[in-house]
Order: C-alpha cells, then sequence, then structure tokens
C-alpha cells in the first residue's frame, strides 16, 4: 500500500460515519508516518511530531461530522496536521517559524546539478553536458522499487531541509496539489515551486549516486 | 537553451507552470540533446518512486492509543 494511491474517499467517509474501525485502520495505515514527516518541519523533534499527530487523529475524527468535501478528505487531513502543528510551534517558542526556514531555503542561488558536470565558456558547448547522467540499466524501474531503494529515498527525504522535506512530502509522497499546499502552509506558488524545486533536484541527484555506487559496489 | 538552463526549469515543465514559450524552448531541446532526455526520464523515475513509497507500518503502541480514541469517539 502506497500513500498516495487514490483511495474511494467517499465510501471511506461513510465508514467512518458509521463507525466502522478499519476505515481508521486504512486511513490510519496511509497518512500516519507522511503526517509525522510534515509535522516535524515545525516542530523541534520527533516525539513532539508524534504528539502533534496523535492530536491530529482527534482532531481529524471530532471534525468528520463537519467535514464538507470542500476539498479532498487528505488535503483536509494534512490542513489539520499543518494547522496543530503551527500552533504547537508557537506554543514552544521555537527558535524558527516556518516562515524563517522558507526564507532560509529559498534564498540564494543553489544549482540543481553541480556545475562542474557541464562544459564552461571554454568550450565549444559551454552549459552542455560535461558529465552526463547515465541511463539506468535493463530495468531500472524495477530497480527503483526495490525496497533498499525505498529505504534509501526514505533516508533522502529525512536528511531534506525541513521547508523542503515538508513540500516534497505533500507534492510527492502524498500526491497532494500545489494550490492546496501553498494554501495550507501559507506559502506563495513561486517559493513553494523553488522548495520543490530544490528538494527534487537533491533526492534525483542523491538517488543517482547512491545507484552508481551500488552498481559500482555489486561489479566489484 | 543549453543543458544547464534546462535542469534549472524541469519542476517548472513537469508542473505544467512553465510559460508556453520557454516550454517550446525546453522541448526543441530535448528534441536534440539524449542527456537531458535521460536527466528528464530520471526526474519522472525519482517522482514515480517518491509516490510509490510504501507506507509505513506504524508502532503497535502508536496505533493502540489511536484505537483506543477511535472507540471513545465512536461512543460518543
Ligand atoms: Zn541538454
Amino acid at each position: 500500500m502506497v500513500v498516495n494511491r487514490e483511495i474511494d474517499e467517499g465510501s471511506l467517509i461513510a465508514r467512518l460515519h458509521d463507525g466502522d474501525e478499519s476505515a481508521f485502520v486504512v486511513l490510519v495505515d496511509r497518512y500516519h508516518h507522511a503526517m509525522i514527516r510534515v509535522a516535524r518541519g515545525f516542530v523541534r523533534d520527533e516525539a513532539t511530531a508524534e504528539d502533534v499527530v496523535q492530536e491530529s487523529w482527534l482532531g481529524v475524527l471530532n471534525g468528520l461530522a463537519a467535514f464538507e468535501g470542500r476539498s479532498s478528505l487528505k488535503s483536509w487531513i494534512f490542513a489539520i496536521v499543518i494547522n496543530r502543528a503551527k500552533t504547537r510551534a508557537t506554543r514552544e517558542g521555537r527558535s524558527t517559524p516556518f516562515s524563517s526556514l522558507v526564507s532560509l531555503e529559498t534564498s540564494g542561488r543553489e544549482a540543481a546539478v553541480a556545475p562542474d558536470r557541464f562544459l564552461d565558456a571554454t568550450a565549444k558547448w559551454p552549459g552542455h553536458w560535461a558529465q552526463p547522467p547515465v541511463a539506468g540499466g535493463d530495468d531500472p524501474e524495477a530497480r527503483l522499487l526495490r525496497s533498499e531503494t525505498m529505504a534509501q529515498l526514505r533516508r533522502i527525504v529525512d536528511d531534506l531541509p525541513p521547508a523542503q522535506r515538508t513540500v516534497i512530502t505533500l507534492r510527492d509522497i502524498a500526491g497532494q496539489d500545489a494550490e492546496s499546499i501553498c494554501n495550507a502552509l501559507g506559502v506563495s506558488e513561486t517559493n513553494m515551486r523553488v522548495l520543490l524545486h530544490r528538494a527534487r533536484s537533491k533526492v534525483r541527484g542523491r538517488l543517482e549516486r547512491y545507484l552508481a555506487d551500488t552498481e559500482e559496489a555489486a561489479r566489484s | 537553451m543549453d543543458c544547464i538552463e534546462l535542469v534549472e526549469l524541469i519542476t517548472d515543465y513537469l508542473e505544467g507552470t512553465l510559460p508556453h514559450h520557454d516550454r517550446e524552448r525546453f522541448n526543441a531541446h530535448l528534441s536534440e540533446c539524449p542527456y537531458c532526455v535521460i536527466y528528464v526520464d530520471q526526474m519522472r523515475a525519482t517522482l514515480g518512486a517518491l509516490g510509490a513509497i510504501p507506507a509505513e507500518s506504524i508502532s503497535d503502541a502508536a496505533k493502540q492509543t489511536l484505537l483506543h480514541a477511535f472507540r471513545e469517539w465512536k461512543r460518543g
């Protein structure tokens, strides 16, 4: 089961209203960890993030009767987490509010790919690849989906700067649309895309290095 | 467009927010640069893998707390 496969939210909501425990378990299994990753961008440590998520689930249950389906259930759940995490962060007087993380992580220039992988101005084709990416072997998709690669991918995401990790978790792991992410986080579309771009570029680069290293280790 | 510019525009390209003119330049570059085609493929594969991250199992203790809360909620 993956986090962002579309589920039939309508029937799930109906089952929740009926008090069907298995419907609740489906939601928890699917979103709990992604919620912790998101909360982690706001609060000081993992334990607090887990606490915020526990509290958010209660908020979900208590708000369910009033949930009108104007957004998707998923967007609504993540908006609750983000709100509670923000409140908690304020109460704790956390030194860096999310908006400061956003300014910090969108500032300056950051190359998607190390500049030395491109030809310099003295070359015949400046700005073109000097060390191009290499196409994966026979079945690159299967390689990516192996459980070791998945575990590595999770570590790579966890190591991203917090605002970037929050955005990539919401957009690419949980599969939310850009607009609900901007609304829930209170960031502009431009900043959201800069964070997403920096996060995705890092993840691709680190995955590329990991796959090259494991390939080399397998050959030697 | 050169490769070093393309790798910076890829997110706007994939998110569908690249202005029309840049989109055409992007596609024109892809039509003559096999390396950037690989780059775009890798990025798409990365996004596919992120979307395929399996939901992680939740600790028994955390799950029990939530189930308890659910039963309480159900009782109203
Ligand atoms: Zn190129």
